[in-house]
């Protein structure tokens, strides 16, 4: 993985000098909160409902044990003993008291790590695929490209203060796990005519416009993609609106103007930047690629695996759904599940953390990655160490066996934690994964992806989840819509508005029907809620939900 | 004809913990919401909100509450108010916990 240089290390310990005397000063009465605000965004500072929140990159999603121990640490002396992985790969501590978050990010600092940019009107911490480096199915490693994009994007002077906030995901593999057509910008390693480049998506947002990426270049030669994302930003910066928030993101932009006049602007403006850059990005990336090495794999003897595999259930189980197949025959792909039944999605405590450490420690060639589904990664674990991490995740209630199933549900903090809520979400999860679990269904149900957002800014990602819910605020009693048909993979679907919203005590029940109702709807066991809905269309699922108005149509 | 006014607290987050704080009459902060001066003079509650709007290396994001009373006592009318007074549902930690 990238490991900082002195230049790295000297700007994150100003960074951090700069946001000590700042806090030093709001503290002080020197800086209200007006002036304060946008300083502590920058650094990724939010005001929550009960206290801080502060929001720490783990760039492109990959963590080291050193730094996943780090994050431990951090819940464990400064916040409530757990941290809150989200869906955009960054971990979110949501107890700290203003005066210990300097002493936070320096810690952080000491293990390559920052919240920079994690907030504000730039550009966000870059995404990825959580497989990257280990995914059978990949062209290449998407980091080094992500890590490129990190470097150029940290404190662009020019992109410091654009319209909105602006996300950027990097992929590498055709199946696409990093909702790459939900991205402001996205990048898709390519191949044509036996060349390797990038096919780039522009324009994809959730929130309350949902969006998919429209390609504005179907094959960008690879040495061209740092000037061709400063154009595509840099028009956006001039041509993205200020007037109005909610119309200033990219997707607005391009949808106001056409994707052909974005198109041809970026086409303009890309030949000029691309003999400012002079090829430095190039000499960047090379540099970069020799830390993307993967690790000297050794070979596994897979019969002990094999057996363990044939004998004990739970473990068969188990590998059936949190595994996936690694570009080594002999080595896997292991996803630990943040999601027990009944626990807040996407949350770990400190000793999880450092359990997960020590397994990727011992097992794994020291690499973790975390998901924008919520969970942690394994990428290279060899097939003979299964048994044994299978055995330890259990003890430290990380074995349960759910990736991509009912229970497996993301969800933002919605109003347990957020500002910005209108209803929660947290709780919603764990009732539905509850449920799910007490009918013992979820494995015979299949892959299922059910995301919940507790705001129309959609950071849980319900537009494209099979099943979407969203909470809102009626009259001052949550409510809860329904959107059917999402899909955020290479396949990608906006969700479709079922009908009229679910009071809280009345949405799991529907939930339930609606997962029952398609066992009888499916063609075949091997046929995903998606596709049921795909080949039927919304009735047959709206009947579900709504029997009353099946009854006075009938 | 103007809205009727209804009763509220004036609230805001804790500059140095970021926890939910209440004004009280004897212009101190609560973290209880029962402690909190209940204001129900319209011209009262905006100079109340006005003053503890000032006291910027104390509070963040001042701003007035509707609550009803209970036997004397200010409950939250809205549902984001009861988890603010409370601390997060999901499970028993927070402001809850700390009581």
């Amino acid at each position: 993985m990238y490991a900082y240089n002195d230049f790295d290390r000297a700007f994150l310990a100003q960074r951090n000098r700069q946001f000590r005397a700042q806090v030093e000063r709001r503290i002080d009465g020197s800086l209200t909160e007006d002036e304060f605000k946008p300083l502590r965004l920058m650094n990724g500072v939010y005001l929550q409902l009960h206290a801080y929140m502060l929001r720490v990159a783990i760039p492109y999603g990959t963590l080291n044990s050193a730094q996943m121990r780090q994050l431990a640490l951090l819940a464990e002396k400064w916040d409530k003993g757990y941290g809150h992985f989200t869906t955009r790969q960054n971990i979110q501590y949501n107890w700290p008291k203003l005066n210990d978050i300097p002493d936070m990010l320096d810690a952080l600092a000491e293990v390559n790590l920052h919240a920079i940019q994690t907030s504000g009107n730039t550009i966000r911490n870059v995404t990825s695929d959580h497989f990257a480096g280990a995914a059978a199915d990949e062209i290449e490693d998407p980091r080094p490209v992500a890590e490129l994009i990190r470097q150029w994007s940290t404190d662009h002077p020019e992109f410091q203060f654009l319209p909105r906030k602006f996300k950027i995901a990097v992929s590498g593999a055709p199946n696409d796990r990093a909702v790459l057509k939900s991205h402001d910008i996205a990048v898709e390693v390519v191949q044509q005519d036996g060349q390797t480049g990038y096919r780039i998506f522009v324009g994809g947002g959730l929130g309350r416009t949902p969006m998919l990426g429209k390609v504005i270049r179907e094959f960008l030669p690879k040495a061209d993609l740092l000037p061709y994302l400063e154009a595509i930003v840099s028009v956006y910066n001039l041509l993205g609106r200020r007037d109005n928030k909610y119309k200033a993101r990219i997707k607005i932009t391009v949808h106001e103007n056409g994707l052909d006049k974005i198109r041809a602007l970026v086409e303009e403006r890309f030949p000029v930047l691309k003999e400012q850059f002079g090829g430095v990005d190039q000499q960047m990336l090379a540099e970069i690629e020799t830390h993307f090495a993967a690790p000297a794999f050794r070979d596994a003897d897979t019969g002990a695996f094999e057996a363990a595999y044939t004998n004990d259930p739970l473990f068969r189980s188990w590998v059936d759904t949190n595994i996936d197949s690694h570009r080594r025959a002999d080595h896997a792909i292991v996803s630990i599940s943040l999601k027990a039944h009944g626990k807040t999605p996407g949350d770990a405590s400190a000793a999880q953390m450092r359990v997960m450490a020590d397994l990727a420690e011992t097992y794994a060639y020291d690499e973790l990655r975390i998901s924008h589904e919520q969970n942690v990664i394994l990428p290279h674990v060899p097939k003979d160490a299964l048994p044994q991490l299978y055995q330890a995740l259990k003890t430290a209630g990380l074995g349960t066996a759910n990736i991509g199933l009912a229970s497996d549900i993301i969800a933002c903090p919605g109003m347990d934690y957020c500002a910005l809520a209108t209803a929660r979400s947290i709780p919603i999860a764990q009732e539905i994964a509850t449920r799910f679990d007490e009918l013992k269904l979820e494995h015979e149900i299949g892959e299922l992806k059910i995301k919940i957002s507790g705001c129309i800014n959609a950071c849980g990602h319900h537009h494209v989840g099979h099943i979407g819910i969203l909470g809102l605020d009626r009259a001052g009693v949550e409510n809860y819509q329904i959107t059917l048909g999402g899909d955020g993979t290479e396949t990608a679907s906006i969700g479709t508005r079922a009908g009229p919203g679910f009071s809280a005590d009345d949405i799991v029940p529907a939930i339930e029907r609606l997962v029952l109702g398609y066992l009888d709807l499916r063609a075949s066991a091997d046929e995903t809620f998606l596709q049921a809905y795909r080949r039927l269309g919304a009735a047959p699922f709206k009947a579900l939900l709504y029997p009353e108005a099946r009854e006075k149509a009938a | 004809m103007p809205r009727q006014f209804t009763p509220k607290v004036v609230t805001a987050n804790a500059l140095i913990e970021g926890d939910v704080i209440y004004l009280t009459s004897d212009d101190t902060w609560t973290r209880e919401l029962a402690q909190a001066e209940v204001l129900t003079d319209e011209a009262v509650a905006d100079v109340r909100l006005l003053d503890a709007s000032s006291r910027h290396s104390e509070a963040v994001g001042v701003y007035l509450a509707d609550v009803r009373l209970e036997d004397g006592v200010p409950q939250p009318t809205h549902f984001r108010e009861d988890f603010r007074r409370t601390g997060p549902s999901n499970y028993f930690h927070g402001k809850q916990a700390a009581r």
